[in-house]
C-alpha cells in the first residue's frame, strides 16, 4: 500500500478496490488523482483490497474518508456518501468483500474494539463492469471526476 | 426464509458469512436421507489463466498476486518456482530464506485472521467477529496483533502487506537489510508467546464429535516444514514430485459450479493446515510438540473441527522459524539471481495458507506466457467439503431450518474456504423433499 503525506494527518483518505478488475478500480483511481490536488491537507493511503487492516490504517486519525466500489442496482457512476461516524453503513451498498472482512465489518469491529475515529465517510461508486482486464467502463471517468470534486470540499469543510 | 410445499421443503439462507468470496450450497434432503449436496463456487483463477497468456513472464508475479488479497505470496511462490524451473535456476541461501520468511509473514497473517476473527466465534457462541469482539476485547486484540506481525514481515520483505510487489522471478527487487530484520524481533517475541497462548486457547474449545477418513494431502521436505519446495505425499502412501501433480490429481467440471472439481485418483482429499500438520508433524519445533503434547491433542488429527488448532499451531511454527530465518540472515550478494530465458513447461506447487496451490505455466523463447494452469487449494477441497457435509447432515436433519444451515456454514468454514479468489456472497439453500 502506498502512502503519502504527513503521517500527523488528521485527516485520512483511504481507497479500496483491485486494479485489475475493471471499475472495481475506482477508488484507487481516486486517491491516486487526490494525491496530486489534496496537498498536505490529508494523508491518502492506497489500500487496494485491504480487509481488517483497515482498522489499523484508520487507527489515529480524527476523520476518515474511504472510497471503494459499490453494487446497489443504480446505475453505473451513482456516487454514494454514507456516514459511518455513529451507525453502521450496512452491506447493502458495499457488498461483503472477497476478504471476508470488508468495509462494512471492518467498520464495526473497529467500533466494537471502540478504536474507530471520531468521523468516518464512505464514499461508494457503483460499478458496471468488474471483469478481469477490463478498463474502466465510460460513465466512471464522470464519477471520478465528481467524487474527487467532492472530497476535497469534504477536506476543506473539515479544516474550516 | 422457508417455503413449505406438499413434498418439498427448501430452505435458502442468503449469506454464509465469514467464509472468502462468492459461492453457494445446496442440500437436497429426502426424508431422513441427504440425496445430494453441491458446492458452487464462482472460482477467478480461471479467468486469469485467459488473462496471463500473452504477459512477459516478468509480469506474471504482480499480476498472480491480485487473484487473492489473502494469500498473494502463495500465488507469487507458485509463480516464480514454476518459471525458474523453466528457466533452469534453483534460488538458494538467503533468497532462499527470505522467500519462506515472507511466506511465514502470509501464514501468520491468514490463519490469524482465520482462527481469531472467522471461525472462533462459532466455537464461542456468537453470530460473527464483532459481536465476539465486544465482548473479548481483549482476546480479539489480541488476534489482531498477531496479525500485524505477519503483515509486517509481508510489508518488510514485499514492499506493502495486500498484494506485494517486490517478489520476481529470481528473487526480489529489493532485500532487507540486516538491522531491519532485526527490527521486528521484539514483536516477533511477542508474538511467539501469544501463539502459544493461542493454541492453548483453541485446544480448549468444546468440539463437536466427528470424524471422517481422511486423504491428507501436502507437501513433504526431507528437512523442514514445507513452503516452497518438497515431494507430494498422500496419507494413502503417494509419494510423488510435483512434476506428475497432473497424473495423479483430476480436475473435473461439475454443472452447479464454475470452479473445476480436483480428485486424487477419483476421490476427494483434503489439503490445508490440518492435512498438512499431520503429514510433517517430525519437522515441528520442540516448543510446538510441547504445547500441543500439554493440551492433549491426539495426532494425526481427524475431526475438520481441529483445523483450527493445526492452523494455531502453524501460527507459532511460522513465528518460530521467522525468528530463526531471521537469526542467521546474512543479506545476498545480488536481491535477484539472473535469468537466461528459455522456452519450456514448469510447474511448481507450494503450500497456500489453506493447502498446496499448483502452477504451470508454458514460455516462448522470448519469455511470453502461452498457457497458464492455476489449481488453487480451494477447488482441491470442493469434494472434500461436500462429503463431510454429507456425512454431517443427518444429524442436523432434527434441527429447525435456520439451525441446520447454521451448522452447515460451521462445517464450511473449518476448511477456511477461499471461495474468492473472487468476489461475494455464499448462499446457502437446504431442499427438503418428502419422502413420500
Amino acid at each position: 500500500m502506498r502512502k503519502n503525506g504527513p503521517r500527523s494527518s488528521s485527516i485520512r483518505i483511504i481507497g479500496l478496490g483491485n486494479d485489475l478488475r475493471g471499475d472495481d478500480a475506482v477508488g484507487l483511481l481516486t486517491v491516486r488523482r487526490l494525491r496530486h490536488t489534496i496537498g498536505d491537507r490529508a494523508e491518502v493511503i492506497e489500500a487496494g483490497m485491504v480487509g481488517v487492516d483497515l482498522i489499523e490504517l484508520m487507527k489515529g486519525a480524527s476523520a476518515v474518508i474511504l472510497i471503494d466500489a459499490a453494487r446497489s442496482g443504480k446505475a453505473p457512476g451513482s456516487i454514494y456518501r454514507l456516514d459511518a461516524s455513529v451507525s453502521p453503513i450496512g452491506g447493502q451498498v458495499f457488498p461483503r468483500s472477497s476478504h471476508a472482512i470488508g468495509v462494512s465489518e471492518a467498520i464495526e469491529l473497529a467500533r466494537a474494539m471502540d478504536v474507530l475515529p471520531a468521523t468516518v465517510i464512505v464514499y461508494g461508486v457503483e460499478v458496471g463492469t468488474t471483469e478481469v482486464g477490463q478498463p474502466l467502463s465510460p460513465p466512471m471517468g464522470e464519477a471520478l471526476d465528481q467524487v474527487v470534486k467532492q472530497i476535497i470540499q469534504e477536506c476543506e469543510a473539515c479544516h474550516a | 426464509m422457508s417455503e413449505e410445499h406438499t413434498h418439498t421443503r427448501t430452505i435458502a439462507v442468503d449469506l454464509v458469512a465469514r467464509v472468502e468470496g462468492e459461492g453457494a450450497l445446496r442440500v437436497t434432503v429426502k426424508g431422513d436421507a441427504v440425496q445430494d449436496v453441491q458446492l458452487k463456487i464462482f472460482e477467478p483463477p480461471r479467468f486469469f489463466e485467459a488473462f496471463l497468456q500473452g504477459r512477459h513472464y516478468d509480469e506474471v508475479p504482480d499480476i498472480v498476486a491480485r487473484i487473492c488479497g489473502i494469500c498473494p505470496v502463495a500465488y507469487q511462490m507458485s509463480a516464480v518456482h514454476a518459471l525458474e524451473q523453466i528457466f533452469g535456476l534453483r534460488v538458494e541461501g538467503a533468497l532462499r530464506d527470505l522467500r519462506r520468511l515472507i511466506y511465514c509473514g502470509e501464514w501468520i497473517e491468514s490463519h490469524a485472521l482465520h482462527v481469531y476473527l472467522l471461525q472462533a466465534p462459532d466455537f464461542l457462541g456468537y453470530e460473527n467477529g464483532i459481536a465476539m469482539a465486544k465482548d473479548h476485547p481483549v482476546v480479539v486484540t489480541r488476534g489482531l496483533r498477531l496479525k500485524k506481525a505477519g503483515n509486517a514481515i509481508m510489508t518488510l520483505l514485499g514492499g506493502r502487506s495486500v498484494h506485494p510487489v517486490s517478489v520476481k522471478v529470481g528473487g526480489f527487487s529489493r532485500v532487507p537489510l540486516r538491522r531491519e530484520l532485526e527490527g521486528m524481533k521484539d514483536e516477533l517475541l511477542w508474538a511467539r508467546d501469544a501463539a502459544v497462548e493461542t493454541v492453548r486457547w483453541v485446544a480448549g474449545f468444546d468440539y463437536p464429535e466427528f470424524t471422517s477418513d481422511y486423504n491428507d494431502v501436502a507437501l513433504h521436505h526431507p528437512d523442514e516444514y514445507p513452503f516452497n519446495e518438497g515431494q507430494i505425499v498422500a496419507s494413502s502412501g503417494l509419494q510423488i514430485s510435483v512434476n506428475e501433480f497432473e497424473r495423479h490429481f483430476t480436475e473435473h467440471q461439475v454443472p452447479y459450479s464454475t470452479a473445476l472439481h480436483c480428485t486424487l485418483q477419483g476421490s476427494p482429499y483434503l489439503v490445508g493446515p490440518l492435512a498438512r500438520l499431520n503429514l510433517n508433524l517430525e519437522h515441528l519445533t520442540p516448543l510446538a510438540k510441547q504445547v500441543l503434547a500439554d493440551c492433549a491433542v491426539s495426532l494425526p488429527m481427524r475431526n475438520p473441527f481441529h483445523g483450527i488448532i493445526a492452523r494455531s499451531v502453524e501460527i507459532l511454527y511460522a513465528l518460530e522459524e521467522s525468528l530463526r530465518l531471521i537469526e542467521r540472515y546474512e543479506p545476498p550478494p545480488v536481491p535477484a539471481a539472473p535469468i537466461t530465458v528459455q522456452p519450456g513447461i514448469g510447474m511448481a506447487c507450494t503450500e497456500a495458507p489453506r493447502g498446496i496451490l499448483y502452477h504451470r505455466y508454458k514460455v516462448d523463447g522470448d519469455g511470453v506466457i502461452r498457457e497458464a494452469k492455476i489449481v488453487p487449494p480451494t477447488s482441491q477441497n470442493q469434494s472434500r467439503i461436500e462429503q463431510d457435509l454429507r456425512l454431517f447432515m443427518p444429524r442436523l436433519l432434527s434441527l429447525p431450518d435456520k439451525k441446520a444451515a447454521q451448522a452447515c456454514e460451521r462445517v464450511i468454514r473449518c476448511y477456511d474456504p477461499c471461495i474468492s479468489c473472487a468476489t461475494h456472497f455464499l448462499n446457502l439453500e437446504i431442499r427438503r423433499e418428502s419422502s413420500a
